[in-house]
């Protein structure tokens, strides 16, 4: 059963958000979602590149109020 | 997945280099890119055990991140051979200078190496010096 994690990397600046998602992505599951919380800009171009080149799934990325939400699930 | 060579010689002692090769490293290694770290001169000093402290800032830059929350270099070293595959070497030419050995170093260190070897194993590759 596939789980959903929220990562809270709200006030750390790059490439800090990037690295507490890969943290976690270490040790979930394949099919697991992650939701990553960030307030550093960089890091929502950054996210989608590094899922895009390792080859995970990037599902979206919406700003709420402050707080950039980055969703991807692990594939592999 | 595409990958590269990038070979990384620090040299400086300030806290903007040592930042940007830490965030090289860490980055290009969890990018399945193929790392090495060559740490001389005022570089090496922090990557003794109990150094500790952080560098100092060149820069107004430097300065302005020293109060916020930026992952601290030595933790992005570290995970730059945890989460990915870098290799990170002492220069045998500054441990000699230093008085150190390999055991002094923090143990994410590999063995000192020369510089005939890390060039030898840069060569096909970019070398990026900070």
């Amino acid at each position: 059963m596939p789980e959903n994690k929220v990562i809270d990397a709200r006030n750390t600046f790059c490439p800090g958000p990037l690295m507490e998602l890969i943290t976690y992505m270490k040790q979930a599951s394949v099919g697991d979602t992650l939701e990553l919380l960030s307030t550093d800009q960089g890091s929502v171009a950054d996210v989608p590149e590094w899922i895009n080149k390792v080859g995970h799934e990037m599902i979206g990325s919406e700003k709420v109020g402050e707080v950039w939400h980055i969703k991807v699930r692990k594939t592999k | 997945m595409s990958s590269s060579k990038i070979s990384i010689m620090v040299v400086s002692g300030s806290l903007e280099r040592l930042q940007m090769a830490a965030m090289v490293a860490s980055i290009g290694a969890v990018s399945g890119d193929q790392v090495t770290v060559f740490l001389s001169m005022n570089a090496l000093p922090y990557f003794i055990k109990g150094h500790g402290a952080t560098a100092p800032a060149e820069g107004e830059f430097g300065r302005s991140m020293e109060g916020k929350n930026v992952p601290p270099f030595r933790e992005l070293f570290q995970k730059a051979t945890e989460y990915g595959d870098a290799k990170i070497y002492p220069c045998s030419m500054a441990m000699d200078v230093l008085s150190a050995r390999g055991e002094d170093l923090e143990p994410y260190l590999g063995e000192p190496i020369g510089l005939t070897k890390f060039l030898t194993n840069a060569e096909g590759g970019q070398i990026l010096t900070f």
